[in-house]
């Protein structure tokens, strides 16, 4: 009888755990308006609707799953102009992500296009960059902590420990809106993440004359927070949707209805 | 009168002369200098090599008669932990694995095929801007590279000159501050002037969030940075990067070339050698030579390549001039050089005596000090007090504020197995100084502490404080211990 429970109760974990796999759970992001580093017209707030965010990041056991049903999106079978040739080089195989790998540690090394149809496949989307910039900038205990010092200091703190990419999700801090990673463990994929021109030369996207998306705006101020955010907008200008990297992952976001 | 006239005028007309024939001359000279760039841009290339690479102190091979060619440069970025100095750790971000990055050699008129690839492991996306580079961003503008990718862009090298490469992402400081700036040297034709011994060497200024020695690692302080306050100014990346068996080295009577840089990103270089003239400075990495220089302004951002002939054996130092940084901050390195000495060059100390200003024959030193000293006998507070006096005069600029010493450079008095061991011993050397090498919390020093001009109380105060400071074994040491010391090595 007893015997039989522990079956029982290990059975359910293991479809409760399943279940945890398909759907990750998401929460509520409420309407607000911030001013972001670039892409705003003489720093007026953008409007940021209600919207649903993953709690964490895709994990590598999530990824799995979803490989195993859209076998066209194994390494093995993608094709070279959805992914380089590093999509998922740290896995064991094409549907393993095997012993080095946690399964519980975020999946990088996945390009734009699958990270799309992955969020897709849930009934979800890939947050905009306005939204994902604007669910980051909440730290335990407010929507915006960007003139926290702490704050910027733990971000660009980040950039300095290596290998992050390999600790499991859910361990940095839970943000106000209860999401967990947006700083700390790898950078994230935005559907509209190439929308922001930086030309690549830092220098120039200051020019002021030039006027390069309002770069100058944000380069004046003196606050700290600013080398935080360069370095996200720098890193994403960095990219094309082909591109793998091993401390990019993603979650996924959903309108509220 | 008169035929000092015609003299002058004669003289007159032979200086018209020569003024004339050396202006032709000069605008020939002048023509073709101007044309340079023009010239190497349409200088065609001959094959194709790719360029050694290497990390600092050493440079490649020289051009030597090579025709311009196309040369492939493969340059890796790295983010890694490293040493700045003891226990002290950093992450840098590099060129190819060292701070200075990997040092490229090219000649003018090659073509350059660069390859920047950016490890996958690394976070951040870098890009590279070359001062060698005639075009926007110095390359900038078409090397931004995500990690785990590589890109590729060309350009021909028509400026001669040593200059500096760097990384321009935003935020640029950061990525600079980090490390990540190295040197690319365009020879002339035929080469620079062929040398005995060649070297790399490149300050830079770094800011962390500890002091100057809090051990551990240590992350980037924005703050400090923005306000130009670092807390280490070094040569090649590191406080320990060019001392002891680091040290570069030469023989007496070779010729030494050092490849100076200065990456900041904030401090200008006072670049000195102690104990050497440089005989000929490319002033600022270009084609002027300046000769018989003591010390030479490198701009963060820019260069100087200083020639010099070794005449004696020693070790010279390489220090930024502007001394605090290299007493406090690490800005120091060593040369040392073998060979047979020469007494015409430097004597060496020739006579050691005892200065008396005036009426030394009737003054008795020993008299007067006994004289001025106080009978009273201090308590021990009191002495620890008077020895943190003495210590903040005499013994700091050394053995630093709480007797830490500086790595490599000077022993450290804090828990000092060395001091706690004899106090005899102590004594004497504040007394008689002491030279070679000697073993200190298992490091070893190798440098010179010059015997101490004070009195028998004060030795005892000052060594009293420190015998009970920083984790000392509290010895108390009194004038009489210090008095039969300076009478035993009397006789």
């Amino acid at each position: 009888m007893l015997k039989r429970t522990i079956y029982m109760s290990l059975f359910s974990m293991f479809i409760a755990a399943s279940l945890w796999a398909q759907n990750s759970k998401m929460v509520l992001v409420k309407k607000g308006a911030y001013v972001p580093l670039y892409g705003t017209v003489d720093k007026k707030p953008v409007t940021v609707n209600e919207f649903q965010l993953d709690i964490y990041p895709v994990t590598n056991a999530q990824f799995q799953d979803f490989l195993k049903k859209n076998p066209e999106y194994s390494k093995a079978k993608i094709k070279g102009i959805f992914a380089d040739k590093s999509y998922l080089s740290h896995w064991e195989s094409d549907f393993s992500y095997g012993k080095n790998n946690l399964s519980n540690a975020p999946v990088t090394n996945v390009s734009w296009f699958v990270a799309k149809k992955y969020c897709e496949c849930q009934g979800k989307r890939l947050p905009t960059l306005d939204e994902w910039e604007y669910a980051a900038m909440a730290d335990e205990k407010r929507t915006d902590a960007r003139t926290k010092e702490s704050y910027t200091k733990y971000i660009l703190s980040w950039y300095e420990k290596s290998k992050t990419y390999a600790n499991p999700v859910g361990q940095t801090f839970k943000n106000y809106w209860g999401v967990y990673d947006m700083h700390g463990l790898v950078w994230e994929w935005t559907s509209d993440f190439n929308s922001i021109f930086l030309s690549g030369e830092s220098r120039k996207d200051k020019d002021t004359d030039k006027n390069l998306f309002c770069g100058s705006g944000s380069v004046n101020a003196t606050d700290l927070m600013n080398y935080a955010a360069f370095m996200r907008y720098a890193f994403r200008g960095s990219l094309k949707a082909k591109y793998t990297t091993r401390n990019l992952g993603f979650r996924c976001a959903k309108d509220f209805k | 009168m008169i035929t000092n006239l015609t003299k002058r005028t004669k003289t007159g007309v032979a200086a018209i002369c020569c003024t004339l024939i050396s202006v032709g001359l000069t605008a020939f000279g002048i023509n073709f200098t101007k044309n340079d760039a023009d010239h190497y841009k349409k200088v065609p290339v001959e094959g194709e090599m790719i360029a050694e690479l290497t990390a600092p102190p050493f440079v490649p091979k020289p051009v030597g008669n090579r025709p311009a060619k196309k040369l492939i440069v493969n340059m890796e970025i790295k983010e890694m932990e490293g040493e700045m100095a003891d226990g002290v750790k950093y992450t840098y971000w590099t060129f190819g694995g060292s701070v200075p990055g990997s040092f490229i050699r090219t000649r003018v008129g090659d073509e350059v095929e660069f390859h920047l690839r950016n490890h996958p492991d690394n976070k951040l996306p870098h890009n590279i801007d070359l001062h060698a580079v005639t075009g926007p961003g110095g390359g900038a503008t078409s090397s931004l590279v995500a990690p785990g990718h590589e890109k590729v862009f060309n350009f021909k090298v028509i400026n001669q000159g040593l200059y500096v490469y760097h990384c321009a992402t935003a935020p640029v400081g950061m990525h600079i501050a980090n490390g990540m700036y190295g040197l690319i040297l365009v020879e002339p034709e035929g080469g620079l002037p062929p040398v005995d011994k060649e070297y790399y060497v490149m300050q830079g200024d770094f800011y962390t969030k500890g002091a100057n020695g809090e051990s551990g690692l240590q992350p980037f302080d924005m703050n400090k940075a923005v306000k130009e306050q670092p807390d280490y100014v070094v040569f090649n990346g590191s406080t320990k990067s060019l001392v002891g068996d680091k040290a570069i080295t030469a023989k007496v009577g070779e010729t030494v070339r050092l490849f100076v840089g200065n990456g900041g990103p904030n401090l200008v270089s006072s670049f000195h050698v102690i104990g050497e003239i440089f005989d000929k400075v490319h002033v600022e990495g270009g084609e002027m030579i300046n000769k018989n220089v003591q010390t030479t302004l490198i701009p963060a951002g820019g260069s100087a390549i200083v020639d010099f002939k070794v005449d004696v054996p020693g070790t010279l130092i390489l220090v930024d001039h502007s001394i605090f940084r290299t007493f406090n901050k690490g800005s120091l390195g060593m040369l040392k050089v073998e060979g047979p000495g020469d007494k015409t060059i430097y004597s060496g100390t020739t006579q050691e005596g005892i200065y008396l200003p005036e009426g030394g024959t009737i003054q008795n030193m020993p008299k007067v000090k006994t004289t001025e000293k106080p009978k009273v006998s201090l308590t021990v507070p009191q002495q620890i007090a008077a020895g943190k006096e003495i210590y903040g005069k005499t013994c700091f600029a050394c053995h630093q504020s709480e007797g830490q010493g500086i790595p490599t450079v000077f022993p450290p008095l804090a828990k000092s197995d060395f001091l706690n061991a004899n106090h005899t011993r102590a004594i004497n050397t504040v007394l008689s100084g002491l030279s070679g090498e000697v073993t200190v919390n298992g490091n070893k020093y190798n440098n010179i502490m010059t015997s101490q001009n004070l009195t028998d109380e004060e030795i005892a105060n000052v060594l009293t404080y420190v015998y009970n400071s920083w984790g000392n074994n509290k010895t108390v040491v009194k004038p009489e211990m210090v008095k039969a010391q300076r009478e035993q090595n009397v006789h």
